[in-house]
């Protein structure tokens, strides 16, 4: 099967001092090619833990992930990372940073090239092509990183909060680039968020997740990434669904945030 | 236990009374550097006044980014430095009037009154010459003048004493019973000595008097030397060298045992904090090691290399390479701990291979570390060399400062002195451009 397949997945830390953290328990989830998925969740129901476990640094403690029908058993080349932050390499150029993934792979230095050029005319960085990545603004860094996963072609690309750092109206921006860069390349796509209007923005698929054990709590399939495409995001919110949907889920998560605070209340 | 406690005891009380006689020297440093400030900042608002951001700043006590180096102070500081040793050894560099009062040197005289057995008082001079080290020894007749004690010549070098047997041309002398009972017409006693304006006259237990002439304010040579005297120590031991060995030969010698010693330290350091950074069995194999040999000051280790190795280039090397070791192992293992869990995810996720990453992430990223341990490294083992060089060296500047010093040519001592710190200091600053150039990403992660 063509597509990313999460089975069962269930994620149990023990902790030093003999407790366990259930992290995640029994999440499934089938993603076909070129899907957009956000996931949203109130802070600690496991979504960076979810995307380790996908992305391959973490073994899951049951169930398995299958890519292209293959089971995942460590990082590859097929799934790409995108960073909130600080996981570019200072000692690069934004070409060299760029040009990395192919470069591992030895592709000839003229097709490596041309692909980073290619990249960066994308995302709007081809006047700082020779600059240090430390040189640019948080915005462009987060472009390079988008150009930096897209140039090693992987079939899945992961963002955890990568526009998480940026300030409103970069991440406006860059919320379109993304929309773009999806529809013109194609590639599935799973990006955790905070926020839930980029949540609902950049996914054709949303999830949101609950906590003690991190499970899916609720599931949605929503027109707005389609209507975003090349579109002002802006209008895309008026859509008389994007207002009730925000509220919808805003209260779900509210009432989780109140659930923990509650729970913690009691055990404290 | 009470003992040493009470000898420490005098110690800190001995050290108190020292500090508390420098106190006022102190203040007096801290007066010119407040004065010079009102002075310097007056001058300056005469000028026309900068407009750039810092200067604009209305709040800067506090604003840790609007204190910078003022470059006049600093001037004004080394040039105070050479002024106040320049005015106490009467250096050339500095016109007469700065100088302090210097030693007395030339011709004077005193009178002493002495009295005989019987209780009869006569007074007889003595002609004092007084000459600088170096200079020929004056000699005079004098006269003998009346009466039964007779006129005395003495020739004294400054800063030194020298006792005067007034009674060898008397016609009485301190067998018979005759003693001296004033000088300059002042009372003179064992335990009370007379002040004769250019130098101190006292009694001594035999009963002869001791003269030393006034010794200034200024320092002995062999204390402290002028800076011109050291400056041309400088140039004849650059062209003659100092007992038989140029000073580019020990310099050199000093440099040579640094620099390889750091070297090979950097060689066997580097990878073994890799190895600590990279593997938890390395880690907890060396981990004990090196938390026990980072505190032993390497100059503590001095005796037992030159036990293992003796004197030669071995044993210095290998102390050296010990010093730089340790430091380089920790520096190099906290830049691979340091290194983001991000990046490196980021590297496996776009191919990287185990060999890549520790090439194109591990090795980069930890690369400002290292140069941060290879400059304390570096500065540790210049100043160990200087030390094991003066325990046991044949060449070296620490060699040559210790034979300076027991020759007491303590202008070569101070000479050596200063260029380990002109040298010790260059090191940094080559280190710091290095680095620069080399890891211009530091700290921008
Ligand atoms: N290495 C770990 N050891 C123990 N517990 C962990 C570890 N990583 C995450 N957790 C726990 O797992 C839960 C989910 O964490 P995470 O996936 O980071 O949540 P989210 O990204 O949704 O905020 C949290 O309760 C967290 O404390
Ligand atoms: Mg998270």
């Amino acid at each position: 099967m063509s597509g990313l397949e999460i089975d069962n997945i269930s994620m149990r830390f023990e902790l030093p001092n003999g407790g366990a953290v259930q992290a995640l328990k029994d999440v499934s989830l089938d993603l076909k090619k070129g899907e957009l998925l956000s996931v949203l969740g109130p802070s600690g129901c496991g979504k960076t833990t979810l995307l380790n476990i996908v992305a391959g640094f973490l073994a899951p403690t049951g169930g398995e992930i299958r890519l292209n029908g293959g089971t995942v058993s460590g990082p590859s080349a097929d799934r790409g990372m995108v960073f909130q932050q600080g996981a570019l390499f200072e000692w690069m150029s934004v070409r060299d940073n760029v040009g990395f993934g192919p470069s591992m792979k030895g592709m000839p230095a003229a097709e490596k090239r041309e692909k980073v050029d290619h990249l960066l005319d994308v995302v709007g960085l081809q006047d700082f092509k020779e600059k240090a990545v430390y040189e640019l603004s948080g915005g462009m860094q987060q472009r390079v990183s988008l150009a930096r996963c897209l140039c090693n072609e992987p079939d899945v690309i992961l963002m955890d909060e990568p526009l998480g750092a940026l300030d409103a109206l970069t991440r406006e921006k860059m919320q379109g680039l993304v929309l773009k860069l999806w529809k013109e390349t194609g590639k599935t796509i799973i990006l955790i968020t905070h926020s839930v209007e980029e949540a609902l923005l950049l996914g054709e698929r949303l999830l949101v997740m609950a906590p003690r054990p991190g499970r899916i709590h609720r599931e949605y399939r929503l027109p707005f990434a389609e209507l975003g495409v090349g579109a002002d995001l802006r209008e895309v919110k008026k859509h008389p669904d994007y207002a009730k949907t925000r509220e919808e889920i805003l209260t779900m998560i509210w009432d989780m945030e109140e659930e923990i605070m509650g729970r913690s209340e009691e055990s404290a | 236990m009470g003992q040493i406690l009470s000898d420490l005891g005098g110690e800190l009380f001995v050290l108190f009374v020292s500090i508390a006689q420098a106190l006022p020297a102190l203040v007096g440093y801290i007066a010119i550097i407040l004065l010079a400030m009102t002075v310097w900042r007056f001058i300056r608002r005469q000028m026309t006044p900068k407009a750039d951001y810092t200067s604009l700043k209305t709040v800067t006590f506090g604003d840790e980014s609007a204190v910078v180096s003022d470059k006049a102070a600093s001037f004004i500081s080394i040039a105070l430095i050479f002024v106040i040793w320049g005015a106490f050894t009467g250096s050339n560099w500095l016109p007469g009037m700065f100088h302090a009062p210097g030693p007395f040197v030339g011709d004077s005289s005193f009178v002493y009154t002495v009295e005989d057995a019987n209780g009869y008082q006569d007074e007889a001079t003595v002609f004092v010459s007084v000459f600088e080290k170096g200079a020929e020894v004056p000699s005079q007749e004098v006269a003998a003048g009346t009466g039964f004690a007779k006129d005395d010549f003495l020739a004294v070098q400054a800063y030194r004493s020298k006792l005067i047997l007034w009674d060898k041309n008397d016609e009485t002398n301190r067998s018979e019973g005759a003693k001296i009972v004033s000088v300059d017409g002042r009372a003179i006693s064992k335990d009370n000595a007379v002040d004769v304006g250019f130098g101190r006259v006292a009694l001594t237990d035999k009963g002869t008097l001791n003269f030393e002439p006034g010794k200034g304010w200024q320092m002995e040579n062999i204390w402290l030397p002028a800076p011109d005297s050291v400056a041309s120590r400088l140039v004849s031991v650059w062209a003659e060298g100092y007992q038989n060995v140029t000073l580019a030969e020990h310099l050199s010698f000093s440099l040579f045992r640094v620099i390889v010693g750091f070297f090979l330290g950097a060689l066997v350091g580097i990878p073994l904090g890799y190895a600590m950074g990279l593997s938890d069995w390395f880690r907890g194999w060396f981990d004990p090691i090196v938390e026990f040999m980072r505190p032993v000051p390497p100059l503590a280790l001095i005796p037992l290399v030159i036990i293992w190795a003796g004197i030669g280039e071995q044993g210095k090397i290998i102390l050296l390479f010990l010093a730089a070791l340790w430091i380089m192992a920790i520096g190099a293992r906290s830049g691979v701990s340091g290194v983001k869990i991000s990046k490196v995810h980021a590297a496996y996720s776009l191919g990287a291979s185990k060999v890549q990453i520790l090439r194109h992430v591990i090795i980069p990223n930890s690369l400002p570390e290292i140069f941060t341990a290879a400059r304390v490294a570096m500065g540790v083992c210049w100043g160990t060399v200087v030390a094991a060089e003066l325990v046991a060296a044949e060449k070296g500047v620490g060699k040559m400062i210790v034979a300076a010093s027991k020759f007491q040519d303590t202008d070569i001592v101070l000479m050596g002195i200063i260029l380990i710190g002109i040298i010790g200091f260059g090191i940094d600053v080559l280190m710091r451009l290095a680095e620069k150039w080399l890891v211009p990403w530091k700290g921008k992660g």
